[in-house]
């Protein structure tokens, strides 16, 4: 459906719109050239991916910069295929999850430890499984390399889309029932659109963990297997292996280029368009910009573009799939509760064979020495995310206080920050690693930065929102009350941020977590170095192939970051929630 | 024009409707108790009562919005099952969908079902003409007035041509102007008979509103919900407010919702639901009491006052005025019957006091007459270090009520003593405490 805009009052503006009708518009140019390009990319990267497995080692990949877009193009195509992914997991299993309640039981625990589970470490059995798949093709590996993607993004997604659907507001619900909206109608009409808020935020922060992932996953090694899919991250790793300074700069580079594009092209339009879905009834204050949407906005080619596609959506809108609902009727709860207990008593039977067989796997191979060096490596690995956090926190909250109490540098270095958080550090290892080799460092300790080289940036972004967001009148009785340095910091800024703050660290260090993987054993050319931490324990045992070690240290991994966020971050979250909320 | 379509099946019959959840341990919370109520062709019926009277529970049973507990709902002499297609409703809310222009909020009840584009965009159209909304068709709700998105609300419901139109205190959201200027619209429209609706229910607590419009009004009593009384409203639309039928009608039923229960038992005693320290109390701020205090007190009222013109003069609806009313009877500053309010000896000497003296005066009664506030204050004293959990005394009043009232009552109870310094609260620790830092 296209309105046009009711502002428009003055005749000379009626007249260009007539006008406008007919000759294609300067924004159709663009529109239309973006989106040629966008189609023709996508299709050669999509027939690149169906390449039988042959390809890949008659045609490895090479450090030549001709070369260098083309595996730009290929990680890109990975993030989308993820994303997708992710999406579509997002709408089935969340939703699922809002819907049903004995699948709820079973659905939002298993996310809540997923979460926590370090992604790197799937890669082990993913390739393996996956290539078993696809024999002699380049797609097993290709979804592997997905999978992972997958793996990283997925998870708070579906627990946002789910939370909203959990919240769907009581009137709307009523007005939709009242109406009689089949079920397919309700969601889009009513579901989708009040989640779609928080399901972009958390697409976009899904994305730029992602990029770290993507970059981790193309050159993988199990055992005597080494796959390398075209693509920056098997650039890189190349270079790596060649010890090629500059071909790490220009792998810098394109990653910079391409996540510039990402979130030009890509998400800025979004987050603009999806602006409208906010709940709030009031007109909002700033709104969202992006030129690229502006751009498809203004174009008429496009709207005749995309207007088939409108008829075909208008048409589903119409279609009646799922029966109206009736008003709920009181279940008998006797019955409701015995088939409640049985639905748990199945579940209990699964998990108690599951965690079985893994105990009996494992103990096949596994001693007691593991269990020790596991659980040290934890604690080892704990106390560098704990210290590193920490002093991270003592250097940018400061700074991203000061800048979101200027809104003019805060509206220039937020794009930045965002930037850099989205940035895989793991791009930049070798420049660190190289540093460390030169100067005989102790890798133990300077190794242990690189964890958050690249999530350090979660805190400052979130820091400048929160400081950006402190209402004016609290500052003006600051400042009226001549509250200075630690008062000020201690009653004013410090509660105000917190909330913002809370969100940032509990980011920051969950990747922190899955960036322990990769940092604790990097290495460049044949120098490797290794840094004790139960990160290095798992990489070691991917290396080698080793399945029954790298399960182990999953677990204990995913055991020492679900203690952490429980015993840290939740109560601390809910104290946010509960003391410090500004609203 | 009652006499004659009262012989008719009627559009709407409710009979014997109960509505009760669940409280788990507690035993059953009777929302609804025993119902009934028939609505006819032409007629605009108001449900009046307090929150907590049910009825807008009663409203979303009749939409089939949820099954009642017992009873029995009819729609043109056909059961009650989902959600009927010739009953619409508009909500306090308006409901919007704040992604959807007006247009597309208006063509959404023909979407669900199954109207074609061209036939939904002329239904719209001419339901948003009707209504007086031309223009505003591309707006987002969030860009309209409280006015503008009850009309989208109105829009929305009539464009499905339904034959009853449910109303849930369509109004309360509005300020006091544009309320005006949308029920004499609506009026207008009913009276030309230029909307396709036969009857419309509507719920408010508001009681000049009921007599402005409806042709009949059901009384409800809270706790449980019943219906105590119907009176007719005869006087012919346009209606004046200012009309002695009009204001002695506003002021007979004033009276019948403070009258004493009708087995004769003082009134004080049922106001709120539960007995003893298991009653369930509202949260109402002293400060509100304070000035109820000082504005019956004061010139012209000087002591008694005749509550429609008190509601009237303190811009208050009957929702917020009577929980002050009656905490201020609970504690025994007021009396509240037949429609007048008046104030005890005690209220009389609040009125004339400093703060000091108001504080004790407070503590006095809150202690005297609140029997929970008694009993906190009881276990503090007799405790060696004067603390208690106040988790204690929220458990046992969950034995008697729902968690969420048990929560309302022990803050309601915990802002008064604070007043009254009565005893303290630490809200970090959720403590009751007796000395204050």
């Amino acid at each position: 459906m296209i309105f046009l805009p009711h502002d428009r009052t003055s005749q000379r503006e009626a007249a260009q719109l007539v006008r406008n009708r007919i000759m294609p518009n300067s924004y159709d140019l663009v529109a239309l050239a973006i989106l040629a390009a966008l189609i023709v990319l996508l299709a050669h990267g999509a027939s690149a991916m169906r390449a039988p497995a042959a390809v890949l080692s008659a045609a490895p990949v090479t450090l030549d910069i001709a070369n260098l877009p083309e595996y730009a193009l290929r990680t890109t195509l990975r993030m989308f295929a993820a994303i997708i992914a992710s999406l579509l997991f997002t709408f089935t299993v969340a939703t699922l999850a809002a819907k049903s309640r004995r699948a709820e039981m079973v659905i939002i625990p298993a996310l809540d430890i997923l979460q926590s589970v370090p992604v790197l470490g799937f890669l082990t059995f993913t390739v393996t499984f996956f290539v078993g798949l696809f024999p002699g093709s380049q797609l097993g590996a290709e979804c592997a390399s997905i999978f992972a993607i997958f793996t990283a993004q997925a998870w708070n997604m579906a627990f946002s889309f789910y939370q909203s659907l959990r919240t769907v507001p009581r009137d709307l619900d009523e007005v939709s029932r009242g109406f009689g909206l089949s079920a397919w109608q309700r969601f889009w009409r009513l579901e989708a659109p009040f989640a779609a808020p928080g399901l972009v935020w958390n697409t976009m922060m899904s994305m730029s963990g992602g990029w770290f992932f993507v970059v981790a996953s193309e050159a993988i090694t199990v055992g005597n297997t080494t796959v390398q899919l075209p693509g920056i991250g098997s650039w890189l790793a190349l270079a790596i292996d060649k010890q090629d300074f500059r071909a790490v700069g220009w792998a810098v580079l394109a990653m910079g280029i391409l996540i510039l594009l990402y979130d030009q092209l890509l998400f800025r339009p979004i987050v603009a368009w999806a602006d409208k879905f906010r709940f709030e009834q009031t007109a909002s204050q700033q709104k969202p910009r992006s030129w690229a949407y502006d751009v498809l906005r203004g174009a008429r080619l496009v709207k005749i573009l995309v207007a088939p596609f409108a008829w075909v959506w208008q048409r589903l809108m119409l279609v009646r799939l799922g029966r109206r609902r009736a008003a709920p009727a009181a279940a008998n709860p006797t019955v409701s509760r015995l088939i409640d207990r049985l639905w748990l008593g199945f579940v209990l039977v699964i998990a108690l064979w599951g965690a079985w067989t893994a105990v009996s796997y494992m103990h096949r191979t596994l001693g007691w020495s593991d269990v020790t060096e596991a659980f040290g490596g934890g604690l080892v690995t704990l106390v560098r995310v704990v210290v590193l956090i920490a002093i991270a926190s003592l250097i940018w909250v400061p700074i991203g206080v000061w800048i979101g109490l200027r809104p003019a540098v805060a509206e220039r270095v937020q794009p930045l920050a965002q930037f850099l958080a989205a940035f895989p550090a793991n791009v930049l290892f070798p420049f660190a690693v190289l540093a460390i080799v030169a100067t005989g460092a102790n890798p133990s300790i300077w190794l242990s930065p690189l964890m958050v080289l690249g999530t350090q940036w979660y805190i400052l972004f979130n820091v400048i929102a929160g400081a950006s967001a402190f209402p004016a009148d609290l500052k003006e009785a600051a400042a009226v009350f001549k509250l200075r340095s630690w008062s000020w910091w201690r009653y004013v800024i410090l509660p105000g941020i917190f909330p913002y703050y809370v969100t940032g660290a509990l980011t920051a260090s969950g990747g922190s977590w899955n960036a322990s993987i990769v940092a604790e054993l990097a290495s460049w050319g044949n120098t490797k170095l290794e840094a004790f931490g139960l990160g290095s324990y798992i990489a070691r045992a991917t290396e080698v192939g080793d399945f029954p070690r790298v399960v182990f240290g999953i677990a204990v991994m995913s055991f020492f970051v679900t203690l952490f966020n429980r015993t840290l971050w939740r109560p601390l979250y809910v104290f946010a929630e509960r003391r410090m909320r500004l609203d | 024009m009652n006499e004659f379509v009262t012989a008719k099946v009627p559009l709407v019959d409710v009979s014997g409707v109960c509505q009760t959840y669940d409280k788990g341990n507690a035993g059953k919370l009777v929302v609804l108790d025993d119902v009934a109520l028939t609505l006819h062709t032409a007629e605009i019926v108001g449900l009046l009562g307090r929150s907590g009277s049910g009825k807008s529970t009663l409203l979303r049973s009749i939409a089939g919005l949820i099954a009642p507990s017992k009873g029995k709902v009819t729609f043109e002499g056909a059961p009650v099952t989902g959600t009927p297609d010739g009953i619409a409703m508009v909500f306090q809310s308006f409901a919007l969908f704040p992604w959807l222009t007006v247009l597309q909020n208006v063509e959404l009840g023909l979407e669900a079902r199954g109207v074609d584009a061209a036939e939904r965009r002329k239904r719209a159209l001419g339901a948003i003409d009707l209504i007086g909304l031309d223009g505003f068709e591309s707006a987002y709700p969030k860009e309209l007035s409280g006015g503008m998105r009850q009309r989208v609300g109105l829009a929305r419901a009539l464009v499905v041509h339904p034959k009853v139109l449910l109303m849930d205190e369509p109004f309360s959201a509005l300020d006091v102007l544009t309320a005006e200027t949308l029920r004499t619209d609506l009026l207008d429209l009913w009276c030309e008979g230029r909307m396709p609706i036969e009857a419309i229910l509507m719920v408010t607590h508001n009681i000049e509103e009921a007599v402005l419009m409806c042709d009949r009004v059901l009384i409800f009593s809270s706790n449980p919900g019943r219906v105590i009384a119907e009176i007719k409203i005869n006087l012919p639309q346009p209606r004046n407010r200012l009309d002695p039928a009009f204001r002695a009608l506003v002021e007979d039923i004033y009276a019948r919702m403070t009258a004493r229960k009708a087995d004769g038992a003082p009134a004080r005693d049922g106001i709120f639901p539960g007995s003893g320290i298991a009653m369930t109390l509202p949260r109402v701020s002293t400060n509100l009491m304070a000035g109820l205090i000082e504005a019956v007190a004061n010139a012209p009222y000087n002591g008694q006052a005749d509550l429609p013109p008190l509601a009237a003069s303190l811009q208050l609806e009957i929702d917020d005025l009577f929980p002050i009313a009656e905490t201020l009877q609970l504690l025994r500053f007021a009396e509240l019957a037949e429609g007048d309010i008046r104030l005890t000896p005690a209220g009389k000497r609040f009125a004339e006091s400093d703060v000091d003296e108001r504080k004790r005066l407070f503590a006095q009664q809150l202690a005297t007459y609140v029997p929970l506030a008694a009993h906190i204050r009881r276990v503090l004293d007799e405790r060696a270090g004067h603390k208690a959990p106040a988790r204690r005394f929220r458990d046992e009043l969950e034995d008697h009520m729902s968690g969420e009232y048990a929560n309302q009552t022990v803050r309601a109870v915990t802002s008064w003593a604070r007043y009254a310094e009565l005893f303290a609260y630490d809200e970090q620790a959720d403590l009751f405490t007796l000395e204050d830092p």
